[in-house]
């Protein structure tokens, strides 16, 4: 036998799956909810099990075509518009359109007088009705453990649910069943008994007093799914999952260069700037000038027209523009321009894990090219260091499968430099960049220099980093024999290097000078030794053309006395 | 089984007539229902003869009263007069039970 798994599995028959339309939930479950089975929903109270199950519904009517039922079994028809509105979603609209159809079963604990056998068929009858009246594809009941507080007989409710569970998935719809999250169990009831094909496990956890909610899928039978925890967020737009564990490091890479706007930075980094989809940390000391280098990449990447959005966790947007503007950089334009967001909130509005969520979210929705987190050394307030990194390491991870380049600034508490700072993600980042203080000469200036800068060729040097109303620069500091001078000491070296220069070409003129009456000098000399030579050249020429002109001469007189004789013979 | 229906004079009529207006929900002929018909009746017969208006209703006919009714558990008996309305679920065998809920004391 020679099967092929891969051609063997092709053959087989997928879960099909029912899409829930709730952002990041159908990516974990690898495509939506078991189509035309029940799957429980559970959690503590408040932890957004009805949202959770109404965005179903809702999504369900308004992009999938497939209409819905809701059995409310706590809270009333109405009172369910009116919390889900605050999202948008218009459920009266819905009703009238037969799109969804809301039930409330009112139960009430001591109103009933049990007298013997009872079977839950009015519940039968109902859930039937409403799912043919309007071809409903999805139900959910919400909650119904409330029967087990309104009715007596254990029993007879266990059998029924089990009775219920089975006949809905007869009638094919996919089913969300919300149960209350018990001691020690998924369920006060043990409602995960009944539900076998798929548990999702809501959970509102407050530590330090700050919430993170979080959803895990428990199990899902015949299905590939996350096992993480991943958290989630309910905001306008209702709940928004975002499976950001994925570490699989295969995203790719650009050699795409992206300026700094500093120019002097840029050229220390090899002439144009840093890698495109690259993290970049900042890290210095309080008023190292750490914003302003932030700032100014922003300001740089809206003037390319590029999107950037701004996350401060110190300053308000207003505080930062304002402060730009005296090193004359213009954010404002941008922020009207639509090229510049900036989201300003402190650390402790919410978890970790939701500010990681939020910042995730307004990537997607706003699609940057640069985004800047300053500082996030201030995260540490609401949670440990490793909590902040491995927030960190998800998030570059999630920029950089979008390409996105993000700078964080981070502040150091103490002066030395420590090799393991901030958060310890410098192993983390592409390039790191440090500003320190240097206190000399009785003053405070900030040094700079590339700490490391992954795949390209950097300055090794420090450089003075200067602030002034022009904007950032950095200049090359000094090395003198009492270390590295700035600041004023610089000025003061330069001057002197100045006056140097001077005196030294003073000297270089009256050598030069000294050199060219030497050359006229010689010029002179070499003249006069070369008409000495051609009068003792012409000598000598005369003297030889005497002596061949006496020559022919000579000759010519012998011939003449030859031919003298021969004629008188 | 017997089905008796009742229109809105005859209601009227019986409310003055008639100490005890009862309704029960029942599902067709389902062990329960055909149960509780018979127990109900023999109770209503020993103790409140000719005192009542019973009106048996099919829920399975009448599928869209179900919500209106709030039903949930059948068989259901619910007894709308003398006040205060009481609801009861199950077959009726537990005499004393239902008894109770109709405020008879032996």
């Amino acid at each position: 036998m020679n099967i092929k798994p891969s051609n063997f599995r092709a053959h087989l028959p997928s879960l099909p799956k029912s899409k829930t339309g709730i952002v990041g939930l159908d990516e974990i479950t690898d495509g939506g909810l078991p189509k035309g089975r029940p799957t429980l929903i559970c959690g503590a109270a408040g932890c957004g099990k009805t949202l959770f199950s109404i965005e179903f519904l809702v999504h369900g009517a308004l992009e999938y075509n497939e209409p819905g039922v809701f059995i409310a079994f706590e809270e009333k028809a109405e009172e369910l518009a009116v919390n889900v509105s605050s999202l948008g979603f218009d459920l009266k609209q819905l009703q009238q359109d037969k799109m969804i159809r809301l039930d409330h079963v009112h139960i009430e604990r001591g109103e009933i007088e049990e007298t013997g056998e009872y079977d839950l068929d009015g519940l039968f009858i109902r859930l039937g009705y409403a799912i043919d009246s309007i071809g409903a594809k999805r139900v959910v009941l919400d909650t119904i453990e409330s029967l087990f507080s309104g009715l007596n007989n254990q029993a007879i409710i266990r059998a029924e649910l089990r009775r219920l569970f089975g006949w809905l998935k007869e009638k094919e719809v996919t089913t969300i069943i919300t149960g209350e999250k018990g001691e020690g169990t998924l369920t006060r009831h043990g409602l995960e008994e009944y539900v076998s094909d798929c548990v999702i496990l809501l959970d509102h956890r407050v530590s330090n007093k700050i919430s993170t909610r979080l959803l895990r899928i428990v199990k899902y039978r015949g299905s590939e799914h996350g096992t993480n925890e991943y958290p989630f967020l309910i905001d306008n737009d209702g709940i928004w999952v975002l499976p950001v564990t994925s570490l699989t490091l295969s995203h790719d890479v650009s050699t795409e260069k992206i300026s700094s706007g500093i120019p002097a930075l840029n050229k220390m980094l090899g002439g144009e700037g840093f890698f495109r989809g690259s993290s970049i940390l900042v890290s210095g000391t309080a008023g190292t000038g750490k914003t302003s280098i932030a700032g100014c990449f922003a300001n740089e990447t809206c003037m390319n027209g590029e999107r950037c959005i701004y996350f401060a966790f110190e300053e308000s947007s207003r505080q930062i523009i304002r402060n730009m503007q005296s090193i004359n950089i213009d954010l404002q334009q941008h922020v009207e321009s639509g090229l510049l967001r900036f989201f300003a909130s402190r650390p402790t509005l919410n978890g970790l894990e939701m500010h990681l969520l939020a910042i995730n979210k307004m990537v997607i929705e706003f699609n940057p090219s640069v985004i800047v987190l300053d500082p996030i050394t201030n995260l540490i307030t609401v949670g440990t260091p490793s909590e902040v990194k491995s927030v960190l390491i998800r998030l570059i991870d999630f920029l950089q499968s979008r390409q996105v380049t993000v700078m964080f600034t981070a502040l150091s508490l103490n002066d030395t430099v420590n090799e393991q700072t901030d958060e310890s993600i410098s192993s983390l980042v592409d390039a790191w960049m440090l500003v320190r203080d240097i206190e000399f000469n009785g003053e405070r200036n900030r040094g700079f220099y590339v700490m490391k800068s992954r795949g390209m060729k950097h300055s090794n040097q420090v450089r003075e980093f200067v602030i002034s109303d022009e904007g950032l620069n950095m200049v090359d500091v000094f090395l003198g024999p009492e270390g590295v001078l700035t600041g004023s000491a610089r000025k003061a070296q330069q001057l002197l290097e100045e006056t140097g220069e001077a005196i030294r070409g003073h000297a270089l003129s009256r050598k030069d000078r000294e050199i060219e009456r030497k050359r006229v000098v010689l010029e002179s000399k070499i003249a006069s030794l070369k008409e000495e030579f051609e009068s003792i050249q012409e000598e000598l020429n005369k003297t030889y053309i005497e002596d061949q002109l006496k020559q022919e001469v000579m000759e010519k007189s012998r011939r003449e006395i030859e031919k003298n004789r021969g004629g008188d013979n | 089984m017997s089905q008796k229906k009742i229109s809105e004079d005859d209601w009227n009529l019986d409310n003055e007539k008639r100490q005890y207006v009862l309704r029960l929900f029942v599902t067709g002929a389902s062990l329960n229902s055909r149960r509780a018909v018979v127990n109900l009746k023999d109770i209503c017969e020993k103790y409140i003869k000719d005192d009542y208006s019973l009106e048996i209703i099919d829920v399975y006919q009448q599928k869209h009263i179900a919500e209106r009714e709030q039903l949930l558990a059948l068989p259901l008996l619910i007894k709308s007069h003398p006040l205060p309305e009481k609801r009861m679920i199950g077959d009726m065998s537990d005499t004393e039970k239902v008894l109770k809920g109709l405020g008879i004391s032996i």
